[in-house]
């Protein structure tokens, strides 16, 4: 599939000079994208690079089934192209974005308004979809949710109970992250990487660093990227058992509920082993990481682990075992897979609707080249399967981390990253406990950043969300984002 | 068979909450760090090896004067501990960091070389919250991490509950808001009104670097740098995030609970 196409091919965790990216009239750039998407790519990035007053589009695909990925771009140009969303609903948000940082009109798209900018303390919501007819009304969510959680507003459409409709209109996190990376890296950047979505830190650390190697053209030791597979894979532990705490609570399961609670902080804790911070904070820098994991600490962890674990499979088995939890869940918030294919869905997500989609396996990069860990992978798509999906990949993961930390890698944990190429791409993919976290960077004539691109598998997701939605019980809505727990910051950014 | 099941675990495990404050406080990870301690007086003539290693511009040096750091905007990182030769910011240890006052997470000159801890609320606040303090959290641009070490007060091990400390859905219903994030520019809105909407008296707490001064996006237009840009902040808890032990100290401090704690134990009833 792949050996046909007109775009540069690169791999996982490489680089190639921005004069080698083919470049085309931004037309011709879409239509050529469609046609990859038709014969089975995915669009990981679709996005503008500014150039003297006019504005250059990025595309990056990803072709999973042949393990690569591939990048094109159009002409500088103002003003309008014809939208690819058009034909192809995945790239929506995308082209969104792209009209609403550059000014650049995607004509034809359907439902063109802003993603993030702000209007007097606010969002720019703009006009929201509505259904119209006598039993027809309006629910208004957020952005202040009941819990403690990020805000976000959800405006639903109902006939009684049955949602027709949910549209998300969000930017209320939004910190100004890919504006301040022009012209750095900064002093600030590192930190804020680690900021962008604060349960997914020890992936968008990774993605960065990893970018900054390649940009480099150096390799963190192997050791280093040992480590930050382990911390990888620490946190989707973390994340999937406070998930599955989160969806226990809503359906007033509490056993599960209150162990998962307690065990979340338990792997937070192991992580806060490695580096001293719950989230992973301090651990990954580029050319490597910045602490070691010693053969007494890494017996501390497995043994800990070891424990959490246990009492994760057991807290688990209470859930599965109740017919109330399964009659509750399955059948709720259906994703069908043609939908999440159509839209670009990725990470758990994506996989709960049957599709193969890990970036561990597809796009392997650093550890994961020598270390596999299975793709779990669960047909039906709706909250069932995401909770399952979770489910087996706690064990997946568990699993893998036993066998790595009685294998240790020897070596140092970091070399020196020299500063960045000028004048280059680089691209790096990390399969984040929620889905693919993508970051692309360009470096100018002096080895800064032009631009760069940060996409969360959140700005995939929210959409899926919105899908599960159609012709479920408002009342199920908690349940519903709980099952797919999207990230606003990572979002916003 | 869950419902047997599930007995016999917990009949196994017994209570899971930790015995702090009654008990000693649970062990920091070792390589926490916790606060840090700047004593100015060490350091080097013309020394600012510190400044331009911390990413959230929190150590000034103009010259002649001493060092000042500003822990309020820390992330604690440790890079200045690393870059400093003579050892004159060092990490405390001390999971302690909650202060009343802005100024007192300002480090650095002789006799401020720690941060000065919060003291309880007085008075008819202490009276009114002492036993029974409801908050709303308020999100405005925080990351889900400070987020989440403030949920986990919420479970079994921490069951911030007894302490009478819970948080509810309206800010109707609160005494106060505990507000995350640096305050962006599209939350404003909206944290204004929560604020408006909790009743008289209430308190403010900034729980992370974010909600304090910025955190590591101090400066970008889209932000407010920090919650005492929109509302008055009664507590300042710092960290990136705080450490759930630190958000809890400074909770029960406010409250005047840690002292109550204090004032038993000579008389042998703690």
């Amino acid at each position: 599939m792949s050996a046909e196409t007109p775009f540069a091919l690169l791999a996982n965790a490489a680089s190639l000079p921005w004069s080698d990216v083919p470049e085309w009239p931004a037309a011709d750039l879409v239509r050529a994208t469609a046609r990859e998407l038709d014969r089975g790519a995915r669009l990981c990035a679709w996005f503008g690079v500014p150039e003297h007053g006019a504005v250059r589009l990025v595309a990056l695909l990803a072709f999973d089934a042949d393990n690569t990925l591939a990048v094109g771009r159009s002409t500088p140009f103002t003003g309008s192209y014809p939208s690819l969303t058009v034909t192809h609903a995945q790239a929506q948000l995308f082209e969104r974005e792209l009209w609403e940082q550059h000014g650049v009109t995607p004509i034809g798209h359907p439902w063109l308004k802003p993603v993030r900018r702000t209007a007097a303390g606010a969002p720019a919501n703009g006009e929201f979809f509505r259904v119209d007819g006598p039993e027809v009304h309006e629910v208004a969510v957020g952005p202040i949710h009941a819990g403690i959680i990020e805000p976000g507003h959800f405006r639903f459409q109902c006939a009684g109970e049955e949602v027709l409709h949910l549209e998300v209109a969000l930017g209320y996190q939004h910190r100004g992250v890919e504006t301040a990376l022009a012209g750095g890296p900064h002093r600030a950047t590192l930190s804020q990487m680690e900021t962008v979505a604060g349960d997914t830190t020890v992936a968008h650390a990774t993605a960065y660093a990893t970018v900054l190697e390649a940009l480099a053209g150096v390799e963190a030791p192997l050791r280093a990227q040992w480590l930050r597979a382990i911390a990888l894979e620490l946190e989707r532990l973390a994340n999937h058992t406070g998930d599955l705490g989160a969806l226990a609570n809503d359906v007033a399961f509490l056993p599960t509920s209150a162990a998962c609670g307690k065990i979340r902080g338990d792997f937070l804790n192991l992580t806060a082993l490695i580096c001293g911070n719950r989230f992973g904070r301090g651990l990954v820098r580029p050319g490597g990481c910045r602490y070691d994991l010693e053969a007494e600490r890494a017996a501390q962890l497995l043994q800990r682990l070891r424990v959490a674990l246990r009492d994760t499979e057991q807290a688990a088995a209470w859930l599965w075992d109740a017919a109330s939890v399964r009659s509750r869940f399955e059948n709720v918030g259906t994703v069908f897979s043609a939908q999440a294919t159509e839209i670009g869905l990725v990470g758990m997500a994506a996989r709960a609707c049957g599709l193969v989609r890990d970036v561990r396996y597809d796009h392997p990069a650093g550890w994961h080249r020598f270390a596999q860990v299975p793709v779990v992978v669960w047909p039906g798509g709706d909250v069932f399967a995401r909770a399952k999906v979770r489910s087996l990949e706690i064990q997946r993961s568990g699993e893998f981390l036993c066998e790595q930390l009685a294998a240790p890698v020897e070596g140092e944990h970091s070399v020196e990253s020299p500063p960045p190429a000028p004048d280059t791409l680089a691209v790096a993919l990390v399969e984040g406990w929620r889905g693919e976290v993508c970051h692309v960077a360009l470096t100018d004539a002096a080895g800064r950043f032009l631009r760069y691109k940060i996409i969360d598998p959140s700005f995939h997701n929210w959409t899926g969300m919105t899908l599960a939605l159609r012709g479920t019980a408002i009342s199920d809505f908690p349940i519903c984002n709980k099952s797919f727990n999207l990230s606003y910051c990572g979002f916003d950014l | 068979m869950f419902v047997l099941d599930t007995l016999i675990h917990r009949l196994k495990r017994g209570c899971e909450t930790m015995s702090y404050p009654q008990g000693p406080a649970p062990a920091l990870p070792d390589r926490h760090g916790g606060a840090l301690r700047v004593d100015a007086a060490k350091c080097a003539d013309g020394c600012s090896a510190c400044v331009p290693v911390c990413p959230t511009q929190a150590i000034t040096r103009a010259p002649g004067q001493p060092v000042a750091l500003d822990l309020g905007r820390c992330v604690f990182c440790a890079a200045c501990v690393e870059a400093c030769p003579p050892g004159a910011i060092v990490q405390t240890g001390d999971y302690r960091m909650a202060v009343r006052r802005r100024e007192d997470l300002m480090l650095g000159p002789s006799g401020q070389e720690e941060l000065r801890l919060a003291e309880a609320l007085d008075g008819k606040l202490r009276r009114l919250f002492g036993r029974s303090l409801r908050l709303r959290q308020v999100s405005a641009g925080g990351c889900s991490a400070c987020e989440a070490d403030t949920n986990v007060l919420g479970t079994i091990g921490w069951d911030l509950g007894r302490f009478g400390i819970q948080f509810v859905a309206s800010p109707r219903h609160a005494d106060g808001l505990l507000i995350t994030g640096p305050v962006t520019q599209n939350m404003e809105l909206a944290l204004s009104k929560a604020w408006a909407a909790v009743p008289e008296p209430k308190i403010v707490i900034a729980v992370g670097a974010c909600a304090i001064a910025g955190g590591p996006f101090v400066g970008h237009a889209a932000v407010r740098n920090g919650a005492a840009a929109v509302v008055p902040v009664d507590l300042y808890i710092p960290g990136c995030p705080p450490h759930p032990l630190t958000i809890l100290d400074g909770l029960l401090r406010l409250l005047g609970k840690l002292e109550e704690k204090r004032e038993r134990v000579p008389g042998g009833a703690g």
